[in-house]
């Protein structure tokens, strides 16, 4: 397995950097870091991908280790499940969330089952990335928050991060693993920037564990991957209100961190789970009915939920009205039962 | 291809393999009529062409050549397989097997596929081909754990080089396809087979496990047992292509087409392709005609959808009897030998019986042990759930 950290005599200058250019330093990273380490998918190779993610990968560990493929994501999949079962740690790319499902049966019939099927001897660790979710005007096709359909499947880690440091500390760490992991990239934060390094050693975080990006008081805000910044957005405003929003960054849906999400839930005794994919039958669903299960009692409003409507996915002149944003967030914080205190 | 019928008698060669041609160059320009700019004729679809007819060798002059010791060993393991597959049918009106989907019938081409492969090289079987499975060398006992109901895998894949039995049709296709590709990649002399069936070439991932292999030239062989249905539905509603083998030329690997109750030319076929797969000159199509005598499982009545004269047919064309035909023709086998095979066979069977009698140990708390490398904590707090379950029918 391949150990996450850059060369330790390296100065750590920290400067901003794109989402997009901490998860090509994780691939490049674990190109270097690990001889089974490929990665394959369309457009990978010369273009760099569609989105650049895998710029410049081919031309420094050549195209058996970074590879263009027919353009077929059932066979993109399908042949990873081979090269892991000899033995290597394929890192696939679905070009978009929506053209990612003619793999779907590959995924759920033997990638997140094959430990299981073999009685644990055949792990395959595979990383799927998935560039997901809406935001950035794409037409039919390009913009489904796909979460939903992974993380109702067992033996797949379902990951999406949030920040730039996330993205390359958990890219590592789902490559690192032995386990299938579907990496969700929120395709509207890859051009999000942040003062990142890529010389310091980088923190790789475990798997399944969720992070409280700012603290409060009033009520929990319960998100993840490119929901962050209009939670942490409407936290901000809310303090207008006299709210003191607490915000948690789930970073994994599978494992899902119920300790940390209970405990902030706890001590606020109110929660909103806030995503833009469709509400019903969504991650929400699971993730307020865990709520309510362990924090009853702590309560003091019904667990709410913020997400895109039930619709399939609007076209891009109309899809700021379907997506969740600060207004609709904080509309949701107020009917939080205030008036019973 | 109308109807599924024996092979004539005739007998074809296998068709000249040649190595591809260099593209050819544009004509010049100067009629200012040219080919599209940047068009070239690719590779000459024509060696990749199939036989004309299933290739065969029992009964032809060729046959005289074949190794006794190969004939002998191909017929042990017919009689040993169609007595697994008997016994194994047997298993299931016993509640013993959950289900069992016999290849009776088409022995020749599990037989072939499992001894034609060498110590290195993958299998990847579908859940038909439990025979190809144990003539590998897996135990016979644990290739019936998926049937059997006790867990999905009752062997270790990487003990014997043989994939997990697949239900999803054709999805372990594009797998072979990666784990041969890997082993070029890793410079190892390793090639994977891959059995499916006529219908399961309908299947998308039939399509593209094919594409990629040709792509990437990979040391791959599909092996297609054509036995006339998919369940209920005969070749003529799966396919109208001139035949199976043919889909190989769209792909350009070479397509064949064989006799598949024919147990040394499925062989000779299946051994020709492993070993210019390992020689790098990639992958190849392989179409066995073959005829699944028995329904499609022990829950299927075969009745419903074909005549018995059809069946009539192809039992007068089993792999079993023309392989025997040859053995005593040659007098490569008497009734001492004979029985003794028999006798080999029966043991088997007897210990299949014994086996299967026998209740499986099972520990349910196993259900939360190969989900994850680790636990979840979700699953640790359901295995205690069903510990406490489990405590309290213990307590009653």
């Amino acid at each position: 397995m391949s150990t996450a950290t850059a060369p330790a005599s390296a100065p750590a200058t920290r400067k901003p950097a794109t989402m997009a250019q901490a998860l090509r330093q994780a691939l490049r990273d674990a190109l270097a870091d690990d001889p089974h380490v490929h990665v394959m998918g369309e457009d990978v190779g010369t273009l760099g991908g569609v989105f650049r993610i895998t710029d410049g990968l081919t031309k420094e560990f050549g195209p058996d280790r970074v590879t263009d493929t027919p353009l077929a994501e059932a066979g993109i999949l399908g042949t990873a499940v081979g090269m892991a079962m000899y033995g290597l740690r394929p890192v696939v790319e679905m070009q978009f969330d929506a053209f990612a499902y003619p793999a779907l049966e590959q995924l759920i019939s033997h990638v997140a089952r094959m430990r299981n099927r073999t009685r644990g001897a055949m792990p395959l660790p595979i990383t799927i990335r998935i560039p997901y979710g809406g935001g950035i005007g794409g037409v039919e096709h390009h913009s489904d928050s796909s979460e939903a359909y992974y993380l109702h499947t067992p033996g797949l880690h379902v990951v999406t991060p949030a920040t730039v440091a996330d993205a390359y500390g958990l890219l590592r760490a789902s490559i690192a693993s032995d386990d299938p992991v579907v990496f969700l990239e929120p395709k509207r934060l890859y051009w999000s920037k942040a003062d990142w390094s890529s010389d310091a050693p980088q923190s790789v975080p475990p798997l399944g564990r969720a992070v409280v990006r700012r603290t409060g008081r009033s009520a929990t805000l319960i998100t993840y991957g490119p929901s962050l910044p209009v939670c942490l957005e409407a936290a901000e405003a809310g303090r207008q209100e006299g709210w003191e929003l607490e915000v948690v960054d789930l970073r994994s849906l599978v494992p899902f961190d119920d300790e940390t999400v209970c405990a902030s839930v706890r001590r606020t005794g109110r929660a909103v789970v806030v995503h833009e994919s469709s509400g019903f039958g969504g991650a929400g669903a699971e993730i307020a009915a865990r709520v309510t299960e362990r924090c009853f009692h702590h309560l003091e409003a019904p667990v709410l939920r913020v997400a895109g409507f039930d619709i399939p996915y609007p076209p891009p002149m109309l899809e700021r009205y379907h997506l969740p944003g600060v207004d609709r967030v904080l509309d949701a914080v107020a009917r939080l039962q205030w008036e019973v205190n | 291809m109308a109807r599924l019928s024996p092979p004539s008698p005739a007998a074809a060669g296998p068709a000249k393999r040649s190595a591809r041609p260099a593209p050819k160059p544009p004509e010049a320009a100067g009629s200012g009529h040219t080919p599209p700019p940047g068009w070239h004729a690719r590779i000459d679809p024509a060696p990749l062409l199939p036989e004309p007819e299933p290739y065969r060798l029992l009964g032809t002059p060729a046959a005289r050549d074949l190794d006794p010791a190969l004939l002998r060993r191909l017929y042990e393991e017919l009689v040993r397989g169609r007595r697994y597959n008997r016994q194994a049918t047997a298993l299931t009106q016993q509640g013993r097997l959950a289900v069992y989907p016999s290849s009776t019938g088409q022995e020749a081409c599990q037989v072939a596929a499992a001894l034609a492969l060498r110590p290195q090289d993958w299998l990847f079987p579908s859940y038909r081909d439990t025979l190809a499975v144990v003539a590998r060398g897996v135990d016979p006992v644990q290739a019936l754990t998926l049937l059997r109901g006790d867990w999905h895998t009752g062997y270790d894949p990487r003990a014997r080089h043989v994939a997990p039995l697949c239900t999803p049709l054709a999805t372990q296709l594009p797998h072979a396809v990666g784990l041969a590709h890997a082993a070029r990649l890793a410079g190892d002399d390793t090639v994977a087979l891959a059995m499916v069936g006529d219908g399961g070439t309908s299947e998308g991932d039939f399509h593209e496990a094919l594409n990629f292999a040709a792509v990437w030239r990979a040391p791959v062989v599909f092996l297609i047992q054509n036995n006339g249905f998919a369940i209920s539905v005969p070749l003529e509603k799966q396919t109208a292509a001139p035949s199976l083998a043919h889909k190989a030329v769209g792909y350009g690997m070479p397509g064949r087409l064989v006799d598949g109750n024919d147990a040394p030319a499925v062989h000779q076929v299946l051994t020709e392709a492993i070993e210019r797969a390992a020689a790098g000159g990639g992958p190849t199509l392989v179409e066995a005609v073959t005829y699944r005598i028995d329904a499609h499982t022990n829950a299927d009545d075969a009745t419903r959808y074909r005549d018995a004269a059809e069946v009539e047919a192809w039992c007068a064309h089993d792999p079993i009897d023309l392989l025997e035909r040859e053995l005593r023709d040659r007098n490569l086998i008497d009734d001492a030998e004979s029985k003794a095979v028999a006798d080999g066979a029966e043991a088997l069977a007897a210990r299949l019986r014994e086996e299967m009698n026998a209740d499986p140990v099972l520990d349910p708390m196993e259900l939360f042990d190969h989900v994850y490398a680790e636990q979840t904590t979700q699953l640790r707090e359901q295995a205690a759930q069903l510990r406490a379950e489990l405590d309290a029918e213990e307590d009653r």
